[in-house]
Order: C-alpha cells, then sequence, then structure tokens
C-alpha cells in the first residue's frame, strides 16, 4: 500500500521534495525501514527529492540507536525532530530541521543554520508577523523556510499512547492498533463535538489546516516551501491544486474548491496563521 | 556512598511571599520569573517585578538559598529584547542560575554572561543524552530539568552518559505531553504555552449549567461535563474527558497530581542532583506546607530513615496522585 501511494507520489504529484519515514512512534519504524530504500529509490525516478525524517521524541536506547543507524545509512538528505538528532549528523552533514523542533525565533534560527540546517519548517502555531521575520532571515541566510500548509496539524507528542491507552492496554502490548486509522482516530467532547485526532503518541488537530487562500501572503512574506501532510483522500489533486494555485492557473475560490471536493467532508482551519485559535478559519484575502 | 547523596530540594515562587515561605520551609533553590512572556507561569497577579525579583535574590542569599530565574518561553520572532532583558537583569541581580529553553536564549546568555550558570528547562524537552549532549557541548549548560517522559531506569542510564546535573520533577502538576512541544491550548485559545507562558488560560474559560450538569468549557470546547453536584474540574485540555470510538473518560490522563516523594530514594540512586516541585501558580499556604513535607522526606531519606509524606496526598488535584512517567506502565 506504502509502495502504490509513494508510486503514484512519484509519477503524478506536482511536488518538489518528499519526506520520508517514520517520525511519530519507533515502534512503526521498522516497517519503514524495510521498505524505505526502494520507496526513495522509486521517488527519485520520478524527479523527486527525497528527504528523510528522523523521530519527533527520542527517548528510549533502541529509539536512539535506530535512529543514529538510519541517519548514517541515509543517502538523502536528514530532516531532524528531535535535537537529539544532531548527533548522529556526521561533522558538517546538512540537514533540515522538521515541524517539531521549537524554531521560534532568528536567535534558534541562527544557531541551528551555522550549524549546518538548509532549511526550516516552521512550528505550526506560529502567526504570519513571526513567519515574515524567519521567513526574511532565512533569505539572508541563503536557507529554505516551510510551512504547514496541508493536513491535520501536528499538536502534541507523548510518551504516552492513547491508541493504546483507548483500547485498555499499555504502549507496549499496542498490537499496532493505530494502524486502522489512517488519518488518525477522531477525538470528541462530550458534547459530541469533533475536536482532535489520536495517533498513537500523538495528538492531531481535528481541522486540517488548508492555506491555499493564503498563498499570496505567504509568497509576499518570502515562504520558500509548503509542506502537504497526507491523507487517506487523493493527495495528487490536493497537490496538483497547491500547485496550480501556486502558478496562478487557478484563482482561490476554485483551489478551495478543488482541494474540499479531493478531502472529502472535512474542516479546515487557518487560525495560527493568523495569530487566532489554530481550529479557526479565518479572514484571509482570498475567503470563498 | 551515592545513594545517600542528599538531593537538592528546588521550591516554586509566584509571589515575594510564596518565596519567604519556601525558604522558611526548607528550599535549597527557588525558581521563580518576571511578570512578563518570558515565563512558563504567566498568570495575571504573579511573579516578580525587576524591584521584587533584587530584593528577593537578596533575601535568598542572605539565607544561603538560590534564586534560579526561569526565562523559559520562546522569543517572538523580531521582538527579542524583552526575552534579552531578563537575562541581561537576572545576571546583574546575582541569580544563581537561569532556566532556558530556547536555543536562540542559550546562545546569547552563553556569549554575554559566561559565567552565570545555565540550566536547561524541562520546556526544552531534552530527553536523551544525545540531545543533552547538544545543550552542554554547544551553550555550557550545567543542569538539565527532566521531561516527565523518563523512568527512573531511563534516568539512571542518562545519568551515566552525560557531562552535567539533571533535576527531576517530584510533585505537583503533570504535563502529559512532551513540555515545551504542545499546542493544544493554542489550538482552542490562541494563547500557547511556548509563546505566551500560559496554559488552557482563565481568561478563555467559563462554566455553565446543563440541567444537572455543570459543563467547563475552554475557548468553544467543552473540556468537561460532570454531575453538578461534584467538584468542578478546571478544563485543561489534556486532562479533559473525550470520547474516542468504545473509550469514555481521560483520554490522555485523570486529573490527578504527580507525587513521587515515595521515589527519592530511588530518585537519588538514578543520580538526580536535585528534586524540583511544580507550581508558581500556588498559594503561600500550599507552597510552606509542600516544601515542609518534602524537606522532612528528603532529610529522612538522607538520615536512612522511612519517608513519610501522606499528608502530600490532600494537596494535590483531585487529591489523586500519579507517579506519572517514572514507572514504565504509564505509557
Amino acid at each position: 500500500m506504502q509502495r502504490d501511494f509513494y508510486a503514484r507520489i512519484a509519477d503524478e504529484a506536482p511536488v518538489d521534495v518528499v519526506y520520508l519515514g517514520e517520525i511519530v512512534c519507533s515502534k512503526r519504524l521498522p516497517f519503514v525501514r524495510d521498505v524505505i530504500e526502494e520507496i526513495a529509490e522509486r521517488l527519485r525516478r520520478g524527479g523527486k527529492q527525497v528527504v528523510l525524517s528522523t523521530l519527533a521524541l527520542i527517548t528510549l536506547a533502541r529509539e536512539r540507536k535506530d535512529s543514529a543507524a538510519l541517519v548514517h545509512e541515509a543517502v538523502c538528505d536528514v530532516e531532524i525532530n528531535d535535537i537529539a538528532a544532531l548527533r548522529y549528523l556526521a561533522e558538517g552533514q546538512p540537514f533540515h530541521v522538521g515541524p517539531l523542533v521549537n524554531v521560534y525565533n532568528e536567535g534558534t534560527l541562527d544557531a541551528l543554520a551555522a550549524r549546518g540546517a538548509r532549511s526550516f519548517c516552521l512550528p505550526p502555531e506560529l502567526a504570519i508577523d513571526a513567519v515574515t521575520v524567519l521567513a526574511e532571515r532565512a533569505r539572508h541566510l541563503d536557507v529554505g523556510c516551510e510551512i504547514w500548509g496541508f493536513g491535520r496539524i501536528p499538536l502534541a507528542i507523548s510518551a504516552r499512547c492513547y491508541h493504546a491507552r483507548a483500547e485498555g492496554t499499555a504502549k507496549d502490548q499496542c498490537q499496532f492498533v493505530c494502524a486502522r486509522d489512517l488519518d488518525g482516530r477522531p477525538v470528541r467532547t462530550a458534547d459530541g463535538r469533533d475536536f482532535l485526532a489520536i495517533n498513537g503518541v500523538q495528538t492531531l488537530s481535528h481541522t486540517y489546516c488548508n492555506l491555499v487562500i493564503d498563498l499570496e501572503a505567504l509568497t509576499r512574506a518570502r515562504v520558500t516551501s509548503l509542506r502537504l501532510s497526507p491523507h487517506d483522500c487523493d493527495m495528487v489533486l490536493i497537490a496538483k491544486a497547491f500547485r496550480d494555485r501556486l502558478d496562478r492557473r487557478t484563482d482561490p475560490q476554485t483551489a478551495w474548491s478543488q482541494i474540499e471536493a479531493a478531502a472529502g467532508g472535512v474542516t479546515f482551519s487557518n487560525g495560527f496563521l493568523f495569530g487566532d485559535a489554530g481550529y479557526k478559519f479565518v479572514g484571509a484575502e482570498g475567503r470563498p | 556512598m551515592a545513594s545517600r547523596a542528599r538531593p537538592e530540594l528546588v521550591c516554586p515562587a509566584g509571589t515575594p511571599a510564596a518565596l519567604r515561605a519556601a525558604i522558611d520551609a526548607g528550599a535549597d533553590a527557588v525558581y521563580c520569573g518576571f511578570n512578563d512572556e518570558t515565563n512558563a507561569r504567566n498568570f495575571p497577579g504573579l511573579n516578580f517585578s525587576r524591584a521584587q525579583m533584587r530584593a528577593a535574590i537578596e533575601h535568598a542569599h542572605q539565607r544561603e538559598t538560590k534564586i534560579f530565574i526561569a526565562i523559559n518561553t520562546f522569543p517572538q520572532a523580531g521582538n527579542g529584547t524583552l526575552w534579552h532583558r531578563a537575562i541581561d537583569d537576572g545576571a546583574d541581580f546575582g541569580a544563581d542560575a537561569v532556566i532556558l529553553a530556547d536555543v536562540g536564549l542559550l546562545a546569547y546568555a552563553a556569549k554575554h554572561y559566561p559565567g552565570m550558570r545555565r540550566h536547561l528547562s524541562v520546556q526544552a524537552a531534552a530527553s536523551s543524552a544525545d540531545a543533552i549532549d547538544y545543550y552542554v557541548q554547544t551553550f555550557g549548560v550545567r543542569r538539565v530539568v527532566l521531561p516527565r517522559v523518563l523512568t527512573i531506569g531511563e534516568i539512571t542510564s542518562l545519568n551515566s552518559e552525560i557531562d552535567c546535573e539533571t533535576e527531576s520533577f517530584v510533585f505537583g502538576g503533570l504535563c502529559v505531553m512532551a513540555e515545551g512541544r504542545c499546542s493544544l491550548s493554542s489550538y482552542v485559545t490562541g494563547k500557547s504555552p511556548n509563546m505566551n507562558g500560559v496554559c488552557s488560560p482563565a481568561s478563555h474559560v467559563t462554566f455553565r449549567h446543563e440541567g444537572d450538569e455543570l459543563l467547563s468549557v475552554l475557548g468553544d470546547y467543552t473540556i468537561h461535563r460532570v454531575n453538578a453536584a461534584t467538584a468542578t474540574p478546571y478544563p485543561t485540555v489534556c486532562k479533559g474527558c473525550f470520547a474516542t470510538e468504545k473509550f469514555k473518560g481521560h483520554l490522555f490522563e485523570d486529573p490527578a497530581s504527580l507525587d513521587v516523594s515515595a521515589l527519592i530514594p530511588e530518585l537519588a540512586a538514578a543520580g538526580v542532583t536535585a528534586l524540583k516541585v511544580e507550581g508558581r501558580q500556588r498559594s503561600r499556604a500550599y507552597i510552606d506546607t509542600v516544601v515542609r513535607e518534602l524537606r522532612r522526606a528528603i532529610d529522612s531519606f538522607a538520615a536512612d530513615m522511612p519517608i513519610k509524606t501522606e499528608s502530600l496526598r490532600y494537596l494535590s488535584e483531585g487529591q489523586a496522585t500519579t507517579q506519572g512517567a517514572y514507572r514504565k506502565a504509564w505509557r
């Protein structure tokens, strides 16, 4: 299934970079390691740049060992999602900084760029003012500045597995119940209102971030790339909608409608970008 | 013997009165913050003005107690002056350490005040020897406040690998998520622990009756729905009651406080230098009781006497306690 998904991305999705790897749960890591080389090769044949993403929470001896091995074996660029991964990089090896590393300001961006960071995917909760300052700094340092553009927003990571807890068991006996929920398992309030989604040790938003109508503002802010987080929907169509809008082949309303149709009955948000609550959808230039 | 080294007791203070209480009750060190967004307990009416901080440090030093200043939020891009000034003033007032989480701030402090001790805040979530090594090698961090995701076994092996001291939470509120890496509060309210120093802030809380039930609501979301006759839980997102498929209840964590006072011997044996109490938002009376109890517990341990801390239970959230991630089954 993974192979089919990436084969289609390789051949049909108009994206430049594909981040591969397991960033959420170390228990899933072995499955990824088995197929990663083959998938990376497939993507490269499709003309995509491949970046290997590492775990967001590295704690256990096994997690340290596996993460170090993945970084050492990598034949492509590496993205770090926990400061620990810096130690696995070879001296002077360039790297990318993922959205789960706390880069909130120029001081941090400078320090990591000085260590070899080639691009930064900023924390999804940052608002446009901060994004603008950081994108400008990134440009000055000649490194990339990416933001979270589509998909459920990663809100928290924990040592505890909530999928396992919801099944009345613990992480060690999880039996990979999370695999049943490709988009995460919906979490509702006591009133029955959709709220969050759990993905093993990770907690995601219920809403899907969707910045397609904010692309002009982001371009003005000199953001260099957008991250689309894959969901169980036609990601080729989603990617095309973003690409077409970026290339000005469509207007914001059309792009929005295309994404709405492809994602199928989900609620979109862009509140974080405007300094508001993240679940909200707030005013933007091209608001449909 | 290593197991009889007496761990340092590090206590919180949100006001000068709480600070004096903590010192009188036997704290070895007190941590506190300035009254602005530079600290992770940025609540109305809490924390120290410049004059209060200067006086607090003088008062503490006369009583041979250390003061650590928590500057543990992440500076706003383009507006770091407030955070830099907090470090400047901490150094000027003679603070014994600054507790920092942001890489940029660590770089600033290491460059401008190499002689001032830098502690790594729990908000940096350095949860492995590899992460800690980066902070020690790059910024000369002398002590790391350990994230509440580690078991005692993991702390033991971590301490054998790193070149700095560790400080471990022993009592108080408990983050369920890796600290400093959680946007649940800002997703609901727009106010974030990392940027604003608040989590599930009171300004966004409402309580509402619906028939026999009482709802505690954060922003637009009902976090608890309980029988109106029972005590009303505060709507912190990760302690709320939710439903997912068959499961209904406290999906992330029960409303309980961390209490590992009974594990003091194990933590000391694991090589932990200091034991930390959460709760800068707590009252002077609470601080007095908790610090006194823990002082007694640590002294009993040092004297090879049994540790008794039952009375701490009555000070816990919902009077329920947990040993959290220190026990592996928690995961």
